[in-house]
């Protein structure tokens, strides 16, 4: 009960800073941008939010904001998992040459692309917490033989994936594609996880200390990995649905679009803190869409990548500089 | 039933015969200690005196060599903290285990969340918390603001009430107090009186005089981790009680203290000096002396000496180098005003364990002053000779010295700037009595050539042996300059604050 004494902060202030929690930044950032964005592409004789640039959006942030999810996790640990890109590439390859155009093999396919994934997540996890090599250099290393396999035994794409199965990545109900959806289903299972369940409480408290944390009896080690293996997952979701709209697999799906640093930008530009234990999955699908955003109005004004870059760092930046002044302290 | 201050009761928690060692040194031998419930059993000693060790003990953090524990009438041997949480104790930590960024109820039931229908049932967890505080009487916390935004006090309730929600029956607090203001720590005084009322046993570790005799109903005090005496508070008086906290022989371990005519000018002076920690310090360091500075952990020590080296520097005041003001705004330009810092923690800010002798020895020298601009031709062996470093050669990893050859590389590196002022943070912590007497031989040898030098040590026959002249603190303030070669009561007694008379 907030009896007569408030705790510390006034309740205006308090209030304020509510306004201020990152995640209402990220999306009141968002309208502002749909906004500002559809006056430019407006005054350039376009429209930015018709059905084609909704559709646009929504698929640029189909495959970023599964590996965000994921992505989010691992970060919300304290930890980074650089693997995700090289990844991606191998679950697209596993799931289209396991498909190979037949319609039956479908199911076995996602099963084993995911299971192939989960193991790369495992990996990734037991290196962390049993070796006790750095979330970077395991995931990095990782990375590193996901690239030396790809690049020995694969040239270019491989795999076909049936028509039914390209259904995923192109079906859609009015503007919004199916696949979006099913990323924003994801989501929320994600945001139910860390908001509403035991593992998710423990999520928190290994990226908040993970002294404090295994003071307070939560099995530490377990957490990481699981985070790590969910990242994998999601990272293998990405690869299908690559692979749905590509119609094969392709080695460097991943890596071309950047996946790794793109989706540690998302999550951080969605109000995550990097060095964990604060933000969630509710911000970085508002980060995804911003970027996703961003692409689609540069791409409708014609301006160069490197303005594009340039903006898009810029925006990064001032985004996490905005939530580190607003960041209290502990002890 | 009523519970009175002193009982004959049977004592919940029964310590015998403990013992504890590490690493080969005896930290505790034959102590005993009967906690009763509704009792507050103070635990006091100087530092190093064996208090936070037997805590641990009972606390399940560390298993005791020899002596037995027991828990309500029958024997305890636990494995680790959880086991002793269990069992009904609970330790409530000087530093706190708590997450910013989580709420109160979250804290309080970290890892042990209630679930229901595979959920999280954060209802029941905030009501649970929520009437733990009722129960203490601490209204003005709800159980769901984010502990970041909770000041130090009520940290420390949620703290207690982590604790609680265990359903302890002993609480041990390590220096509750000692990150609480003034005005915090009548609080606490209130919680306690309330822990006490429903029937728990607190053990109860303070450096501070006033509240062990505010609080407790018993008195244990150690030293050199004996058991010296454990009586009712009624029974002793605070003179008495510091005596039986200090009072060991002075050891013929420190160099001839400076005579009269070799103190000099004043070389620092420090007025109205304060910070975020600090308030109201006035103090001057003359060529030739050597100041001690004393106090309790927590007094202010180390940031007077973190102020004047620009680590933490003041926010008020006016420093003043050989009578001209200056302003030490960070460790460089400490450093180049010619004021050396020997932290404290030695591996941690003194040195780059993974360098060679050389490279550290050089370290400050190389990047204060440069290649170009530096203060003439350096003779290391010479300066590494000066320090008596025992080592294989100016190319060998600091890492793989000795504690005490460790200390004579930090001090070769700031002599190697030539210093006219120099702040020692606890020289001595962690070395043999051979590198001991080598350090105070070489700081005194310093003094003697013209350097100003204060020295900060939790040892106080270190500081009375070596001291020209002692300053105590007391809670940020300086609390009093007592002479050269005070006794330990005189100092423990304005450390405490349990008399702030100007003795000299």
């Amino acid at each position: 009960m907030m009896a007569a004494a408030p705790a510390v902060a006034t309740r205006p202030a308090q209030r304020l800073s509510r306004v201020l929690q990152p995640t209402v930044v990220v999306y009141l950032a968002l309208v502002l941008l749909l906004i500002a964005g559809s006056i430019l592409v407006g005054v350039r004789g376009g429209v930015l939010l018709d059905q084609g640039g909704i559709l646009n959006i929504l698929t640029r942030s189909t495959a970023l904001g599964l590996v965000a999810i994921g992505q989010t996790m691992v970060i919300l640990t304290g930890k980074l998992d650089l693997s995700v890109a090289y990844l991606i590439g191998l679950c697209s390859l596993i799931g289209a040459e396991t498909m190979a155009g037949d319609p039956g093999m479908i199911v076995p396919a996602v099963l084993l692309t995911l299971a192939c994934a989960a193991g790369v997540g495992l990996v990734n996890g037991l290196v962390i917490t049993k070796l006790k090599v750095n979330a970077f250099i395991a995931t990095l290393g990782t990375a590193l033989v996901i690239r030396g396999y790809l690049e020995s035994a694969y040239s270019g794409p491989a795999g076909e994936v049936p028509r039914a199965f390209q259904h995923l990545g192109y079906a859609r109900i009015g503007p919004i594609p199916v696949s979006a959806l099913l990323m924003v289903a994801l989501a929320a299972l994600a945001w139910w996880y860390l908001m509403r369940t035991k593992g998710g409480y423990h999520v928190y408290a290994v990226g908040g200390d993970e002294e404090v944390a295994r003071f307070s009896g939560i099995r530490t080690d377990r957490t990481i990995i699981k985070v790590h293996v969910l990242c994998a997952v999601a990272a293998g979701l990405a690869g299908l649905f690559l692979a749905s709209r590509l119609g094969s697999g392709a080695p460097w799906v991943g890596v071309d679009a950047g996946y790794d640093l793109e989706s540690i930008a998302a999550v951080v530009l969605g109000g995550t803190l990097l060095a964990g234990g604060r933000g969630g999955v509710a911000g970085t699908i508002g980060g995804v869409l911003i970027l996703a955003t961003l692409d689609t109005i540069f791409d409708d004004l014609g301006v160069t990548p490197f303005f594009k870059d340039v903006v898009r760092g810029a925006v990064l930046i001032i985004a996490v500089a905005l939530y580190a002044r607003r960041r209290g302290v502990l002890r | 039933m009523v519970v009175t201050g002193l009982t004959d009761e049977a004592p919940l928690v029964r310590m015998r015969g403990i013992g504890k060692q590490f690493l080969g040194n005896a930290v505790l031998r034959d102590v005993d200690l009967d906690l009763r419930p509704g009792e507050v059993h103070a635990l006091v000693g100087e530092n190093g005196a064996g208090k936070s060790t037997l805590m641990k003990i009972l606390a399940g953090v560390h298993r005791p060599d020899a002596g037995s524990v027991e828990l309500g009438g029958s024997e305890v041997a636990f494995g680790s903290p959880r086991e002793a949480q269990a069992a009904g104790i609970s330790i409530v930590h000087q530093e706190f285990n708590l997450l910013g960024d989580r709420t109160v109820a979250e804290n309080v039931y970290l890892g042990r969340e209630p679930v229901r229908r595979g959920q999280v049932d954060r209802r029941r967890m905030e009501a649970d918390t929520a009437e733990l505080l009722d129960g203490l009487g601490e209204r003005g916390i709800s159980p769901r603001t984010p502990v970041r935004r909770l000041a130090v006090a009520q940290r420390q309730v949620v703290e207690i009430v982590k604790a609680l929600s265990t359903d302890a029956r002993v609480l041990a607090m390590d220096e509750p107090t000692a990150a609480l203001a003034d005005h915090e720590v009548e609080l606490l005084y209130g919680l306690v009186k309330r822990l006490r009322e429903r029937g728990i046993a607190i053990l109860y570790v303070s450096h501070r005089l006033r509240e062990v005799f505010d609080l407790s109903q018993r008195i244990t005090v150690l030293k050199d981790g004996e058991l010296v005496t454990s009586k009712a508070t009624a029974e002793l008086t605070p003179d008495q009680l510091v005596r039986h906290m200090v009072g060991r022989p002075l050891d013929a371990l420190f160099p001839d203290r400076a005579a009269e005519p070799e103190t000099g000018a004043v070389r620092l002076a420090v007025r109205g000096g304060g910070n975020a920690r600090l308030a109201g310090i006035d103090l001057e360091l003359r060529a030739g002396e050597i100041v001690g500075l004393a106090g309790l952990q927590g007094a202010g020590r180390s940031a007077v000496a973190r102020a004047i080296c620009g680590v933490d520097p003041f926010t008020t005041g006016t420093l003043e180098l050989d009578g001209r003001p200056v302003t030490i705004g960070s460790p460089r330009a400490a450093i180049r005003h010619g004021i050396a810092f020997v932290t404290e923690d030695r591996k941690g800010d003194g040195l780059a364990l993974r360098q060679s002798v050389r490279d550290n020895a050089l370290l400050v020298r190389r990047a204060a002053f440069g290649r170009a601009r530096g203060l003439g031709a350096l003779d290391l062996a010479a300066l590494l000779r000066s320090v008596t470093l025992v080592a294989r050669g100016p190319d060998q990893e600091v890492r793989y010295l000795s504690g005490g050859n460790q200390q004579k590389v930090v001090l070769a590196k700031w002599l190697a700037v030539e210093p006219h002022v120099l702040v020692v943070d606890e020289p001595t912590r962690g070395i043999d009595v051979g590198a001991k007497k080598a350090v105070y031989d070489l700081l005194r040898g310093l003094a003697r050539g013209g350097v100003a030098i204060l020295m900060i040590s939790s040892e106080l026959p270190e500081l009375i042996g070596m001291s020209d002249r002692v300053l105590v603190m007391h809670e940020g303030r300086l609390a009093g300059e007592l002479p050269a070669g005070p006794s330990e009561e005189a100092v423990m007694t304005l450390a405490t604050g349990h008399a702030t008379v100007e003795a000299a």
